[in-house]
């Protein structure tokens, strides 16, 4: 196990080395850069102004130059200077990642909270009347853009109750943020939950099917004995993958669903660092992404063994 | 007896009528405002969006700046800022200014004439080499006359010009034009600039928000009557206009408001107080007439001829934009050509069918036909308001035997490929800061321009552009101003398709504010504003 750990610690570093040289190549194979941005911002296209503002910024320097003195910074824990808000880039990040893990990890518990019950109700009961409703819900899941979704929450609201449940003043307290960040997760994990009920339900399904189903049923056991002893536990495998995918899936759905509820977080903040070209912006929080994605993929694997005492990392 | 109780009490009656609307504003509460999108800084001088201008007004002082109290920018309406005074020189080439004393700027340090001297000096190119305070400069045309800034005190300051300039004052007074400090560095200009205006910066948080306090030293007695005022930067428009609705938000982003958005927000919040008014921006054709096919000045007037500037009003802007040439018409413009004059115009006739005629004439004279069309793409920023129009010109192009196809250009590098001249038609947007024909002119048309986006060279329009701008009669100004829209319009030099004209809305409860009707880019000191709460 031990060197299994540092076999997969090493690789998840180069897998991150892999990523920052993609991340720094491709950002600088899209046309046009922040000096580009600036000038063209205010309507002129002025060479000298850009070569100053270029030079300013270090962007004449050879880009092997730049990439070193990215990763040299990153690993002594300095990301450099955003280039619009001219502000080091870890003040400009920093306050963002708690408001983007906390909508994440509400839109995660949100999924798994409706999808895995509501899976194993579907599989048990399947062909009712509730099966079907469960799966037509999961599927209008499957089918509804977030952004649209969102869109349709807040004019309810406005209509409704006159009032518009978006980010507008920091929250005071630890419940007024539950209950600002609450509606936004569970738009965005609505997509989620709505895969892994379905996933949990054809999982369940196989389960239940197998020889041990039918010898525990045979032996006596009780049904929720059956149905949350025995089969559940076997098939959340495939589920838990299926969230671990989800989990970074979901930074991608955060991208509208901050910008329709306007939350401060990393993900809408992202894309407008992509559109201004602010490059230590976007490599640290791609970066980020990248290492929260690869992390969750560990903890997967980790619970693996968990779930299933036949698997076993040898060394 | 009586007679003197009754003359005190008529008195009496007539002083609190005149001060009731001096009583009637409340002090205090704080002013919620949608923004539509992250602004690049905070520096005005750099930057040409009202995105910058209307949030950070407010932060400064002009030397003088248009009477904010009067809806139409004229260059009569200009009242003093900074400045209390200014003269001109017999010759008019040198304005001098007698500046207010005792006025400070944010951090407490006093306003001289010598930050006037800064801020012009940096928009000239004639700063100190280690000065950074204005890293670029939109703006350069608007300043090409001034030669030197002059300090002969602490309050007087002289503005020394090449020739006689009379729009010289009236760009002084733009949106656009404010005073800087000395001491400041261009860093913190853009991130939290100091200013000496009725609102201090506490905190400008990319893509989050603007937090302005009252400044309680600002030299305005008894101003400004609001307390703060927060800008949230909310970048999809359905979420800002539901939290106006919510009343989450006082007022919408300036213009933000599209017609048929108007009736939804009516709809739902019947007491909002909705304007309209014409944003001098107008939509106008870049041709490129460098390059083949476009090189040819009849393909270019067929071009012209093909466009019915109504459908594209209609469709846009359900029949309230604007029909004009290179000015503002009026009332709302100062300097438009009458309508009479307008409708002789190369495609302002009302007979389209006849101007279209004409154009496939010439179109077929060039070897073009239905089976035979010219091909061309439509270039025009990758932005719904771009898009718009350059659709519906494709369409119309058809009229004139012309196939073409729209080229979304990515917004970051439009202006780079439009100065490269990688384009054969394109479909754009010009705002301008102050309705006033030397800005438009020489930002626009005149061949020494690096705005002239399309190049346009007539050595007889830039001796007529010059004519205009030092012709201190107004009447005969007028007139070589209509002449040279004339001329360009008979050019195709970016022919306008119209004048844009947009909403604004706000609570009832929000007070005092006059929206500037011949400029967006005007009237946002938000000192008189007050909320009735």
């Amino acid at each position: 196990m031990g060197s299994y750990l540092v076999r997969r610690f090493l690789l998840m570093a180069l897998t991150l080395f892999g990523m920052s040289i993609l991340i720094f190549v491709m950002l600088r194979l899209v046309p046009g850069d922040i000096a580009d941005i600036l000038v063209d911002a205010a309507g002129i296209a002025d060479p000298k102004e850009k070569a100053k503002i270029a030079k300013e910024l270090g962007l004449d320097r050879p880009i092997i130059e730049q990439y070193g003195k990215w990763i040299g910074g990153l690993t002594r824990g300095d990301l450099g200077f955003a280039y619009v808000s001219e502000r080091p880039a870890i003040e400009e990040i920093a306050p963002r990642i708690p408001i983007s893990a906390k909508l994440t990890l509400m839109a995660l518990f949100f999924s798994v909270i409706l999808g895995v019950p509501f899976g194993v109700i579907s599989a048990v009961r399947q062909n009712t009347t509730l099966d079907y409703s469960l799966r037509v819900i999961s599927l209008s899941g499957l089918s509804l853009p977030s952004f649209w979704l969102g869109l349709l929450v807040l004019m309810a609201s406005v209509h409704w109750f006159g009032t518009i449940p978006i980010y507008t003043n920091e929250p005071r307290g630890f419940l007024q943020e539950v209950g600002l960040l609450a509606i936004p997760a569970a738009v965005v994990g609505f997509r989620s939950s709505a895969l892994i009920m379905r996933l949990t339900r054809s999982s369940m399904l196989e389960v239940m099917r197998q020889d041990y189903i039918r010898t525990a049923r045979s032996k006596g056991a009780s049904n929720t004995s059956v149905n949350y002893d025995h089969a559940l536990r076997n098939a959340l495998l495939p589920v838990v993958t299926i969230i671990g995918i989800e989990a970074a899936f979901l930074v991608g759905g955060l991208i509208v669903t901050e910008t329709v509820f306007n939350i401060p977080g990393v993900a809408r903040f992202l894309v407008e660092a992509i559109r201004w070209r602010d490059y230590p912006i976007v490599q640290n929080l791609v970066m980020l992404i990248a290492f929260v994605v690869v992390t969750v993929n560990f903890l997967v694997d980790m619970a693996y063994m968990f779930l299933d005492p036949r698997i076993k990392y040898a060394d | 007896m009586r007679s003197r109780v009754a003359f005190a009490a008529g008195t009496l009656a007539a002083f609190m009528l005149v001060a009731a609307p001096a009583f009637a504003q409340k002090q205090g509460g704080t002013l919620k405002i949608s923004h539509r999108d992250n602004p690049p800084s905070a520096s005005i001088h750099e930057e040409a969006t009202i995105s910058v201008v209307q949030p950070f007004m407010a932060v400064f002082n002009n030397l003088v700046v248009f009477d904010p109290s009067e809806k139409i920018n004229s260059p009569d309406k200009i009242v003093p800022d900074l400045a209390e005074s200014w003269s001109y020189s017999p010759d008019q080439t040198k304005l001098t200014f007698k500046l207010r004393s005792g006025v400070k700027w944010h951090d407490g340090k006093p306003f001289s004439a010598k930050d006037v001297k800064c801020t012009w000096d940096a928009l000239i190119g004639k700063a100190d080499e280690k000065s950074d305070l204005i890293r670029k400069n939109p703006r350069k045309v608007w300043y090409s006359n001034l030669k030197d800034v002059t300090v002969a005190s602490d309050t007087e300051v002289t503005f020394v010009l090449g020739r006689p300039q009379p729009s010289f004052l009236s760009m002084l007074a733009a949106g656009y034009s404010p005073v800087y400090a000395c001491h400041a560095n261009g860093r913190d200009m853009r991130s939290k600039p100091i200013g000496t205006g009725p609102f201090k910066v506490v905190d400008f948080k990319r893509n989050e928000s603007i937090k302005l306090v009252r400044n309680p030293d600002y030299w305005k007695k008894g101003r400004p009557y609001l307390d703060a005022i927060d800008w949230k930067i909310v970048p999809n428009r359905s979420t800002r206009m539901l939290g106006f609705v919510a009343g989450e938000f006082d007022m919408t982003f300036d213009s933000d408001v599209t017609f048929p958005m108007l009736s939804d927000v009516k709809a739902q919040k019947a007491d909002a107080v909705c304007e309209a008014r014409p944003t001098n921006v107008n939509a106008n054709i870049l041709i490129n007439r460098d390059a083949a096919p476009f090189d040819k000045p009849e393909l270019r007037r067929a071009l012209v001829l093909s466009i019915d500037q109504k459908t594209f009003n209609d469709i846009l802007f359900q029949g309230h934009a604007l029909m004009g040439a290179a000015m503002l018409p009026p009332p709302a413009g100062v300097w438009g050509m009458p309508k009479e004059m307008l409708e002789s115009l190369p495609g302002f006739g009302t007979d389209i069918e006849k101007n279209r005629a004409e154009g496939r004439k010439i179109m077929e004279k060039l070897g073009y036909s239905k089976d035979k069309p010219l091909k061309i793409k439509v270039a025009t920023r990758n932005i719904a308001i771009y898009r718009d129009p350059a659709v519906i010109l494709i369409d119309q192009l058809k009229s004139i035997y012309i196939d073409a196809e729209l080229d979304p250009i990515d917004t970051t590098v439009w202006y780079n490929k439009i100065q490269r001249k990688d384009y054969s038609v394109g479909m754009n947007l010009t705002g301008l800061g102050v309705d006033d024909p030397d800005t438009n002119f020489y930002e626009n048309f005149h061949s020494a321009s690096d705005r002239n986006y399309t190049a346009y060279k007539n050595p007889e329009v830039d001796a007529l552009i010059e004519k205009q701008s030092a012709e201190l009669d107004r009447d005969k100004r007028k007139k070589i101003v209509w002449e040279i829209e004339k001329k360009l319009a008979e050019d195709g030099a970016r022919p306008v398709i119209n004048h844009n004209v947009a909403n604004t809305c706000w609570t009832p409860q929000m007070k005092g504010l006059v929206l500037q009707q011949n400029s967006i880019y005007n009237g946002w000191r938000f000192e008189d504003v007050w909320l009735d709460r």
